[in-house]
């Protein structure tokens, strides 16, 4: 396999723009002959969509859900940073790049990070040119805060909600296109498999959702843009529809997925109420400004909140990091709560829940002031937990948040597979080990709306292959692929619901593999996953048929591919004998419980090749080099 | 754009219809009823008053005409949007739950024909084929007498108070729909116009059936 | 707690459909609506019978994907809350529960309880966006906008498209939905520009798509999970008559 990064040459400032003349271009007479099948149409589907379209290119898009708006891209609260330095606070791009890329724990390439710190500025202009309502001063001139611990204002938002408002920005853009016929929308159209012709990604094979149908659409590139793997754990704040199903069907077609192990976790999430549960709601971190984190000191004390004097509570946080407190960053303050519940301290249902304390602050700002500041969170707060949480304290457990782990892409976001793009979530290469707040939607973006426009231009002008028609065997053969899998999902009759089963596994994954890993955690996982994916092929039960709408089809298809794609997990984090960003493993880590990186020997990209299910994947290595930045060690004391 | 296929074709467009042809109508029902009020300033002044009104012939029927004109489009517009609403929802909801609708809301079509069924009436009654065509001392067409005569037949006046009673449910959220409809309730007006409806709809209703409440109490009993 | 459950089931867009009652006897007050028929689903599954099909995806009442009429009001009468928010402390145990989809000829039934909504995608087709491509923009701060504006913009924009106001709606209009995307993107500088041609062709799409028409009841803002305001649809109609006449005026 090779894993040419493409990493333009000369000083790294200029590598973008001296990138961009680089690459060839398509005369825009002939941009109309390319077809382009983009999957997924979050921040970077649609904006990718919507933009290819703009150029002139012929434009396919997929989506899941009922409508290219809702993909999960919707549900980010806090704000997309940018190096604008409109605050005038000493921000740059410069500075942009290098807290990406010490905040992703010096995991991530330089090039692909200054590249995204560059476009960043241009991002806020597309989308107020589109009407993102973005909060604003006084003087009418855009407001900016500061965000997950930056030493800047950086972070551009639109109340709670600016996830939500970048989407509709981009899927108005997309509407567009739609409009005029230059895309053309599937919307409830899952894809089910890559297509390659001669080596090249050549197509997709989808299920309609409604009906059922199996059919194929060929282009001359494809682009996945289907986000993350987080609900690998089952329970996550992720849609209960996200899935791994593209990348991984991909990955099994030859591409390389990178880094799965890096995954994030959120350290202010509702806790779990019961079995229940079906996913989790994360609350703004911010909220961590004014509360106070603490278990009871006793084990398994059950008194009420109110009824454990002062003496007897351990404020974990403040005492373990007394100059960070309760502002530590997410992975310790995660880590931290996790310890604490493990040691028979947790609150709440099952003592998986620790205490998030507002009693001191409306004690000294008084309630309507932090009515002012979280009013929009405690109501959430208790619409769902149905306490009231100016009167007792808050109850937090982290969740699985995002996956900065992906398909393996190169400098212009193609994959190994020649043809096949990725973008967003669902690639690995910005984020390092660990993603900074509010850089998930900036990366989104950057890709759609700058990246792919230069480089599938390139691809296209240097390959000069016909598209094939979907008639050719090689369609064929994966659509009757993709109907033997859907029949033996259905035939299967046994006695257990994909729920539980997805429940099981996500529990396992999630014990051996969520916030503090360990190596003989990660080998039982890795000898139990095989089980449970074989009990899943013994036993579970799928009703209904396949030419119709079916539920528990389209579950029992998503869970197949988790049942697969987390054994993947568990390797990489296996395999990564190192603690970095989102992977912690305990064997590695300072006396102060910091995570303990090995740049000797992992200071790479680690890219696994499918070898076949129950076979150990292959390992590449694509070596990090830093021309810029220097590596250290961060310290939270 | 053809601005008359903007306006008639569109949804948008039937309701500017219904709430300038309403306003219309509206300010003719403020007029009737100043005008009427003047019942209480004794026969001289509503006779004279009446006679003034038919001094002009032309301008009368120019109001007659284009009152007629209002009407029919308004009711157009409703038998419009009214089908178009009942197409949009083929099948109904099992359990209905009518939020926080209004009463008045919810039945502008029945409350709107009954009182178009009572204004037709009420035109015979009053206007086309008055069971009393007397003259006044002044040779002047004692409308004075023909109402208080009207009047003093306890179910006419029941009728005509349960009628006014529909009018001014119509009324209440007629005209709060109106200013809606032609893109005034926005912000802090919003309030202000929907207080102004309901007001208005009560005083409108006092003033109506004062006259036949009155009559039956006694009111004008000497002309009889 | 124990619930019977009446649920309109349809097995597709032709069949007839009709309610079947079911019991929910393990339901805790701590689940979420959606989280109680995932249940009754696991019952149905383990019988080997089909489960009820109803649209949601991401559950914290953002992406709008839910739509569930509950006991006649659509995502359950909570204030400000959709379905998915929904919890199941606010029911009573004994209680009867009847589950219908969104209701109205442009949204047909898919399956079950999930609805087409594929209209609302037509409407922001027809013109419910900005017109400007990539690239080429200003700077974000090269045109002022009053916070005012922009406050007021978001709170139109605020709308996840759930289609709550169509439902609810004795007419199902889609007024409020029309009119917030017009008001968002009528309020910014960036969108007056081609603020008259999108209000007609929005409202042409609307009226094509078979919606009915508002008559202010007020049902749309009661129910809607980001309590967008009737204001909006005033200002709507004013938008719209704007425009006619403009048009009708000639370009200036």
């Amino acid at each position: 396999m090779n894993l040419d990064s493409k990493i333009p040459s000369g000083p790294l400032a200029s590598k973008w723009e001296r990138h961009k003349f680089d690459l060839k271009l398509v005369a825009p007479a002939n941009k109309r002959k390319f077809e382009v099948l983009v999957v997924g149409s979050g921040l970077a589907g649609a904006s990718a969509a919507a933009t290819l379209a703009e150029l002139g290119y012929k434009v396919k898009c997929f989506c899941y859900q009922d409508s290219p708006r809702r993909a999960h891209s919707i549900a980010a609260q806090g704000g997309i940073n940018a190096a604008k330095n409109y605050q005038n606070d000493g921000d740059s791009v410069h500075r942009l790049f290098y807290d990406t890329i010490k905040g992703g724990d010096f995991r991530a390439r330089e090039a692909n990070v200054h590249r995204l710190a560059e476009v960043s500025r241009q991002i806020i202009d597309q989308c107020v040119a589109q009407g993102v309502p973005f909060a604003r001063e006084y003087s009418g001139y855009l407001a900016n805060r500061s965000f997950g611990g930056a030493q800047v204002s950086r972070t551009f938002y639109a109340r709670g909600q600016t996830g939500q408002q970048l989407l509709l920005g981009a899927y108005q853009a997309l509407s567009r296109q739609i409009g005029l016929g230059n895309v053309q929308m599937f919307p409830r159209t899952e894809m089910q498999d890559l297509v390659l012709v001669d080596g090249h990604a050549k197509g997709v094979v989808v299920r309609n959702l409604v009906n059922g149908e199996i059919s194929s659409h060929s282009g001359d590139a494809v682009i996945l843009a289907t986000g993350g793997y987080c609900p690998v754990f089952y329970l996550s704040t992720n849609a209960v529809g996200c899935n791994v199903t593209a990348t991984y069907r991909a990955h099994k077609r030859g591409a390389a997925f990178a880094n799965p192990c890096y995954t994030q976790i959120h350290p202010t999430c509702i806790p779990v109420s019961g079995d229940h549960q079906s996913k989790l709601t994360l609350m703004s971190e911010s909220l961590r400004n004014d509360g106070r984190v603490w278990v009871p000191k006793k084990q398994g004390d059950n008194r009420k909140s109110w009824e454990i004097p002062e003496n007897e509570r351990d404020y974990f946080l403040e005492r373990k990091y007394p100059s960070f407190g309760n502002l530590a960053p997410r992975d310790i303050a995660s880590r931290a709560a996790k310890e604490a519940c493990d040691d028979g301290r947790g609150v709440g249902p099952g003592g998986l829940g620790v205490f998030l304390d507002f009693a001191d602050s409306i004690k000294r700002l008084g309630e309507p002031a932090v009515r002012e500041r979280y009013g929009n969170l405690f109501d959430m707060y208790e619409r769902i937990t149905g306490e009231n949480a100016y009167k007792q304290p808050m109850r937090i457990f982290p969740a699985p948040h995002y996956t900065m782990g992906g398909l393996w892409v190169d400098y212009n976001l193609m994959s190994n597979i020649p043809g096949l793009f990725v973008l967003g979530e669902a690639n690995f290469s910005d984020h390092g080990a660990n993603r900074l707040g509010a850089s998930a939607l900036m990366q989104g973006l950057a890709d759609g709306y700058f990246v792919i426009p230069y480089t599938i231009g390139h691809y296209f002008a240097s390959h000069k292959q016909e598209r094939p028609s979907t008639s050719h065997d090689a369609f064929k053969s994966v659509e009757n692929e993709v109907n033997q899998k859907i029949q033996k999902l259905l035939s299967v009759k046994g006695g257990r619901t994909i729920r539980s089963m997805h429940w099981e596994l996500g529990r396992l994954v999630w014990e051996k593999c969520g916030m503090a890993r360990d190596k003989a955690g990660l080998e039982e996982a890795i000898k139990r996953i095989p089980q449970l994916r074989e009990e899943f092929w013994q036993n579970i039960s799928v009703p209904g048929g396949a030419n119709e709408m079916n539920v528990a089809l389209e579950q029992a298809s998503r869970v197949a591919d988790f049942m697969e794609f987390a054994e993947l997990l568990c390797r990489d984090a296996h395999h990564r004998e190192e603690s970095c960003g989102g992977h912690f493993r305990t064997e590695y880590q300072t006396e102060d419980g910091e995570a303990l990186r090995n740049d000797q020997d992992f200071s790479y990209v680690a890219a696994w090749e499918h070898q076949g299910v129950d076979k150990a994947p292959n390992l590449h290595r694509e070596s990090l080099q830093y021309e810029e930045v220097k590596m250290t060690q961060r310290s939270y004391k | 754009m053809n601005i008359f296929k903007a306006i008639f074709c569109s949804s948008l467009g039937k309701k500017y219809i219904m709430g300038l042809t309403g306003l219309a109508l509206f300010g003719f029902v403020i007029g009737h009823m100043v005008g009427n009020l003047q019942i209480f300033m004794g026969q001289e002044k509503i006779n004279a008053y009446a006679a003034m009104l038919k001094s002009v012939p032309k301008l009368l029927w120019v109001a007659r005409i284009g009152l007629l004109f209002c009407v029919g489009l308004h009711i157009w517009a409703a038998s419009q949007l009214v089908r178009e609403n009942r197409a949009a929802r083929p099948s109904r909801y099992e359990v209905n739950d009518p939020t926080v609708t209004t009463f008045a809301s919810r039945t502008m079509i029945w409350s709107g024909l009954i009182v178009f069924a009572f204004i037709v009436y009420h035109l015979f009654d009053f206007t086309i084929a008055p069971d009393y065509l007397g003259h006044d001392a002044k040779d002047r067409h004692d409308v004075f007498k023909m109402v208080i005569l009207g009047f003093s037949n306890p179910f006419s006046s029941l009728f005509y108070i349960i009628a006014n009673g529909l009018l001014c449910i119509h009324l209440s959220h007629g005209v709060k729909s109106l200013f809606q409809s032609l893109g005034f309730s926005t912000g802090q007006f919003r309030g202000w116009f929907d207080r102004f409806a309901v007001v208005i709809a009560w005083v409108i209703f006092i003033g109506n059936t004062s006259i036949p409440a009155a009559v039956l109490l006694g009111f004008g009993k000497e002309v009889l | 707690m124990k619930l019977t459950l009446k649920i309109w089931r349809q097995k597709n867009g032709n069949d007839a459909g009709g309610f079947v009652t079911y019991q929910a006897n393990d339901v805790n007050k701590d689940m979420s609506f959606l989280e109680m028929l995932d249940v009754v689903n696991e019952g149905l599954i383990a019988e080997g019978k089909d489960p009820v099909a109803f649209d949601s995806d991401c559950r914290e009442g953002i992406c709008g994907t839910c739509s569930l009429v509950i006991n006649g009001v659509p995502h359950g009468g909570q204030k400000a809350t959709t379905a998915c928010q929904l919890h199941m402390r606010h029911f009573q145990d004994g209680q009867t529960i009847t589950i219908e989809p969104w209701r109205a000829r442009p949204f047909p039934v898919v399956r079950d309880l999930v609805v087409d909504r594929d209209a609302f995608d037509k409407i922001i087709q027809s013109g419910g966006f900005v017109s400007a491509s990539t690239g080429g923009t200003p700077d974000a701060n090269a045109i002022p906008i009053s916070k005012d504006a922009s406050d007021a913009a978001m709170d139109a924009a605020q709308c996840i498209g759930c289609g709550a106001c169509v439902a609810a709606c004795k007419n199902a209009s889609a007024m409020l939905f029309v009119s917030a995307k017009v008001s968002h993107l009528g309020l910014l500088p960036q969108g007056k520009v081609e603020k008259d041609r999108r209000v007609l062709a929005m409202v042409k799409t609307m009226d094509e798509a078979g919606f009915g028409n508002c008559t202010v009841t007020g049902a749309c803002e009661a129910v809607c999970p980001k309590e967008i305001s009737l204001d909006f649809i005033s200002r709507l109609n004013r938008d719209y008559a704007t425009a006619v006449f403009k048009s009708a005026w000639g370009a200036k």
